[in-house]
C-alpha cells in the first residue's frame, strides 16, 4: 500500500528548475522570510503550505521579482532558474516574468475580451508572427485550461462576464500564452467554489507535463491531491521540505506534524 | 438688545433641560419605569424651547430693518417725496440711516434730522419688543415643556423627530437655494424675450447689447445674437483643454505610476496649492505675462497680436485646468485595482506597456467624466477671461483674435447702469440662463460616466 503511494507520486524528473540558497527578504525592518534553501524540481508540483502571513506569498513572488514591485521590499541570496541567477544585475525582471507566470488568488481578467486577455501576453513578447498564429496561440491556450469549449462562442465578450472559476481559468490561460517554463499560483483555488476548485486541480496536474508548477494553498487536502513536493513554511522559516506523502505521513519536524494535525494554524 | 435675546433664548434653552431632566430623574428615583432616560426628557424640553424662539428672533431681525424704514418713510412730512423717482426715494432713505448712524454730512434739512430721530428711537423700541417677546414666549414653553414629563411619554422619540427634522432642513436649503436662483433667472430671461425674440437671440450673428440711454440719443437699436459670444466661450475653452489635458493627464500618469515616492511627496500638494490660488490671479498672470510675450513672439514673425486674445485667455485657463484634471486622472487610475497591475507586471509587461493597455483604458471612463467638469468649470469661468480675453464680439475661431465669451458679457452687461427693464441689462440674463442649461447638461453627462465607471469596480 506504502509502495504504491509512492510509485504514484514519483516525479517527473530529478533535474533542478529553480534553485534557491540564503534567501532573506525583509519589508523595511521586518524579516519576512528567513535564510530559506530549496530546490524547485522540473514538471513537478510544488506545493507550499503553512500557516497565513508565514511568507508563502512573499518567497513566491521572490521567484519572478515580483517583490521588486513593493516599494520597501529587499530580497537577499541567490535564486537561480537553470543556473542563471536571476537577480543577477544583467536578468531583466521583465523578461524573466514571461518565464515564470503567476497566477494570483483572487482571479483577475483584465476588462478587455476573452481572446484580448489571452492574447495580450503574446502581443507584449511579439510571440505571434500574424493573426493566424495568434489564434492558434489564444486557442491552445484557453484548451489547456480547460476553458475552450466554454468559452469558443464569446471570444470577443468581456472576460470580467465569466463566472468566477471561468476567469480563474482564464488567467491561467493567459499565463501559459506566453509559454513561461514555471507557473506560480497563488491559493489560486481559494476564490473558488469546490467544482471549480476541483477543474482547477485536475488542469493543474496536467498543466505538469510541460511546466513546473509552484502552489501556495491553505488546504492541506488540495496540497496531498495535486502535488508531488511540499514545503512547509512556519514564520518565515522552511521548516520541511520533501516528498509529499513523506511530508504528510511521517512529518520530520515536530512544527510540521503539529501544522498538519491542526495544532497548529 | 439682539444679543441680550439671544442670551434670554440660550438661558431658558439650559432651564428647560435643567427642569424637565430632574423632573425625569426624580419620577425614577420613585420608582417609575420611564419610557426615556432623563436626558432625552431634559433634551426635548430645550428643543421645545429653542427651536420656536430661535425661528422668531430671526424672523424679528430679518422684518424689522423694512417694517422701521417703512414707517419712517411714511411719517415724513407732506410732499419732501412729490414728483421724486424710485431711485432717489432711496436716496433720501440711505441718507436718513446714515444720519442715524451719526454720520451727518453738510447740513441736512431739518425733516430729514427728525426722521433720524424717529429711526433711532423706533429701532430701541423694536429691540424692547424683541426681548420681552422672546422672554414671554420662552416662559410658555418652559410651562408647556415640563408639563410633558411623564413616565410614558415618549422623549426619545420627540427629540430624534426634531433632529431628523433639523437635518431635513439644512440638507434642502442648497436645494431651495437653487430652485430660487434658477427661478429668478427663468423669470427676468421672460422678461427679456418679451423684448427680443428669442430666435433672434439663439441664431443672431450680431452681438452689439448698445441701447440708446435718452429717447433723444442717436444709437442703434442694438443687437443680441448670442452666436459670437458662445463662440468666444467655446475657442476659449477648446484652446484650454487642448493645452490642459494632455498636461493633466501625462503629469497624473507619471505621479500615479512612475514618480518616485518623494517625488509625489512634492509635486501632488503643490498641484493642490495651484488648485486653490485665485482666477484673478490667473488674470495678472495672463494680462501681464502671457499676452505680452504672445505679442513680442508675434512680432519676431510679423504677426500683429491684439493685447487680448483668446490664445493667452485660453492658455492661463489651462493653467488653472491642469490641478483638476490632473487630480481626477490620478483618482481614475488610482481606483483601478491593484490586481490588474500586477497581473499586467506578473505577464511580463512593463511598466509602460501596463499603464498604456491596461490602467489606462480601465481608468478613461473616470477620466472623461473629469474632463468634462472641467470643460463646465473652463465655459463658467469669468475672471481670467474678463482681463484677458476682449470685450468685441466677433465671429472668428482665429485664436489671436480678440473674443468675448458668455461670462464676460454678463459681467459688462451689468456694470454701470442697472435698472432691469430694458433688453441691455436683461440680455445677461439670458446668457447666465443659457449658460446655466449648457453646464448643467455637461455636469450631468459627466456624473453619468462617473457613476457608471465606479459601479464597474466596487
Ligand atoms: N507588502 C508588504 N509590506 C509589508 N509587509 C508585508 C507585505 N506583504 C507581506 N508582508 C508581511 O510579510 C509576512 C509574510 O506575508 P505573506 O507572504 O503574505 O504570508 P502568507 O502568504 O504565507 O500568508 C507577513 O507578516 C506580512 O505581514
Ligand atoms: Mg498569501
Amino acid at each position: 500500500m506504502e509502495d504504491l503511494r509512492l510509485t504514484e507520486r514519483l516525479v517527473g524528473t530529478d533535474e533542478v528548475k529553480i534553485q534557491a540558497r540564503g534567501v532573506n527578504v525583509y519589508y523595511g525592518e521586518s524579516h519576512a522570510i528567513k535564510d530559506v534553501d530549496v530546490d524547485i524540481l522540473d514538471k513537478t508540483v510544488t506545493a507550499f503550505i503553512g500557516p497565513s502571513g508565514c511568507g508563502k506569498s512573499t518567497f513566491l513572488r521572490c521567484l519572478n521579482r515580483m517583490n521588486d514591485t513593493i516599494d520597501n521590499c529587499r530580497v537577499t541570496g541567490s535564486i537561480r532558474l537553470d543556473g542563471q541567477d536571476i537577480y543577477d544585475r544583467s536578468v531583466d525582471p521583465v523578461q524573466l516574468r514571461a518565464q515564470v507566470g503567476m497566477v494570483f488568488q483572487k482571479p483577475n481578467p483584465f476588462p478587455k475580451s476573452i481572446y484580448d486577455n489571452v492574447a495580450y501576453g503574446p502581443r507584449i513578447h511579439g510571440l505571434a508572427r500574424s493573426k493566424a498564429d495568434l489564434d492558434e496561440i489564444v486557442e491552445k491556450s484557453l484548451r489547456r485550461a480547460a476553458l475552450w469549449n466554454e468559452a469558443k462562442d464569446r471570444l470577443d465578450q468581456p472576460g470580467t462576464g465569466l463566472s468566477g472559476g471561468q476567469q480563474q481559468r482564464l488567467c491561467i490561460a493567459r499565463a501559459i500564452a506566453t509559454s513561461p517554463e514555471v507557473l506560480l499560483m497563488d491559493e489560486p483555488c481559494s476564490a473558488l467554489d469546490p467544482i471549480a476548485t476541483a477543474q482547477v486541480e485536475e488542469l493543474i496536474d496536467e498543466l505538469r507535463a510541460n511546466f513546473s508548477v509552484v502552489i501556495v494553498t491553505h488546504s492541506m487536502q488540495q496540497a496531498a491531491r495535486v502535488s508531488q513536493r511540499t514545503a512547509f513554511f512556519h514564520l518565515g522559516n522552511l521548516v520541511e521540505y520533501g516528498e509529499t506523502g513523506q511530508v504528510f505521513t511521517n512529518p520530520r519536524d515536530p512544527r510540521t506534524e503539529s501544522y498538519i494535525t491542526g495544532r497548529i494554524g | 438688545m439682539t444679543l441680550f435675546a439671544f442670551a434670554l433664548l440660550f438661558a431658558a434653552t439650559v432651564a428647560a433641560y435643567m427642569l424637565n431632566r430632574a423632573a425625569a430623574a426624580s419620577l425614577a428615583r420613585r420608582g417609575e419605569r420611564l419610557h426615556s432616560l432623563a436626558t432625552f426628557h431634559g433634551g426635548f424640553a430645550a428643543l421645545v424651547v429653542l427651536l420656536p424662539v430661535f425661528l422668531v428672533i430671526l424672523l424679528w431681525l430679518l422684518f424689522q430693518g423694512p417694517v422701521i424704514s417703512a414707517l419712517v418713510m411714511g411719517g415724513l412730512p407732506e410732499g419732501v417725496l412729490d414728483g421724486l423717482g424710485k431711485g432717489e426715494v432711496s436716496l433720501i432713505a440711505a441718507e436718513i440711516q446714515s444720519i442715524a448712524a451719526g454720520q451727518v454730512f453738510g447740513t441736512p434739512e431739518p425733516w430729514k434730522l427728525e426722521a433720524a430721530e424717529r429711526l433711532v428711537r423706533l429701532r430701541a423700541t423694536s429691540g424692547t419688543l424683541l426681548v420681552v417677546t422672546v422672554a414671554a414666549l420662552s416662559v410658555v414653553l418652559l410651562f408647556l415643556a415640563r408639563r410633558t414629563v411623564a413616565p410614558e411619554f415618549r422623549a426619545r422619540h420627540g427629540v430624534e423627530r426634531m433632529v431628523l427634522g433639523i437635518l431635513v432642513f439644512c440638507s434642502t436649503v442648497a436645494i431651495f437655494t437653487t430652485v430660487g436662483i434658477v427661478l429668478s433667472l427663468i423669470y427676468e430671461s421672460w422678461q427679456f424675450f418679451r423684448l427680443v425674440p428669442i430666435t433672434e437671440f439663439l441664431f443672431g450673428t450680431n452681438w452689439e447689447p448698445q441701447i440708446p440711454i435718452r429717447a433723444d440719443q442717436i444709437a442703434g437699436a442694438g443687437a443680441f445674437g448670442w452666436l459670437p459670444v458662445i463662440l468666444g466661450t467655446v475657442v476659449i475653452t477648446v484652446i484650454a483643454l487642448a493645452v490642459s489635458v494632455p498636461i493633466g493627464l501625462f503629469s497624473a500618469i507619471y505621479l500615479n505610476e512612475f514618480a518616485s515616492r518623494r517625488m509625489r511627496a512634492v509635486v501632488k500638494p503643490v498641484l493642490e496649492i495651484l488648485a486653490g490660488v485665485p482666477t484673478v490671479v490667473y488674470g495678472f498672470f495672463a494680462v501681464l505675462t502671457v499676452a505680452p510675450a504672445l505679442r513680442a513672439a508675434g512680432a519676431e514673425f510679423g504677426i500683429p497680436i491684439s493685447p487680448n486674445t483668446a490664445l493667452a485667455a485660453g492658455s492661463v485657463m489651462a493653467i488653472m485646468l491642469i490641478p483638476f484634471i490632473s487630480s481626477f486622472t490620478d483618482d481614475a487610475l488610482a481606483a483601478v485595482p491593484r490586481a490588474l497591475r500586477d497581473g499586467s507586471l506578473a505577464l511580463g509587461a512593463t511598466r509602460g506597456e501596463t499603464m498604456l493597455k491596461v490602467l489606462f483604458p480601465a481608468a478613461i471612463p473616470g477620466i472623461v467624466g473629469g474632463i468634462l467638469l472641467a470643460v463646465s468649470r473652463a465655459i463658467g469661468e469669468t475672471m481670467i477671461v474678463v482681463m484677458a480675453a476682449g470685450l468685441i464680439a466677433t465671429m472668428t475661431i482665429n485664436p489671436l483674435d480678440s473674443v468675448t465669451t458668455v461670462t464676460v458679457q454678463i459681467v459688462t452687461l451689468l456694470i454701470g447702469d442697472t435698472s432691469f427693464d430694458n433688453p441691455k441689462t436683461l440680455a445677461a440674463f439670458a446668457l447666465g440662463m443659457m449658460l446655466f442649461i449648457v453646464t448643467l447638461g455637461i455636469n450631468i453627462l459627466a456624473l453619468r460616466i462617473v457613476r457608471k465607471y465606479r459601479e464597474l469596480y466596487d
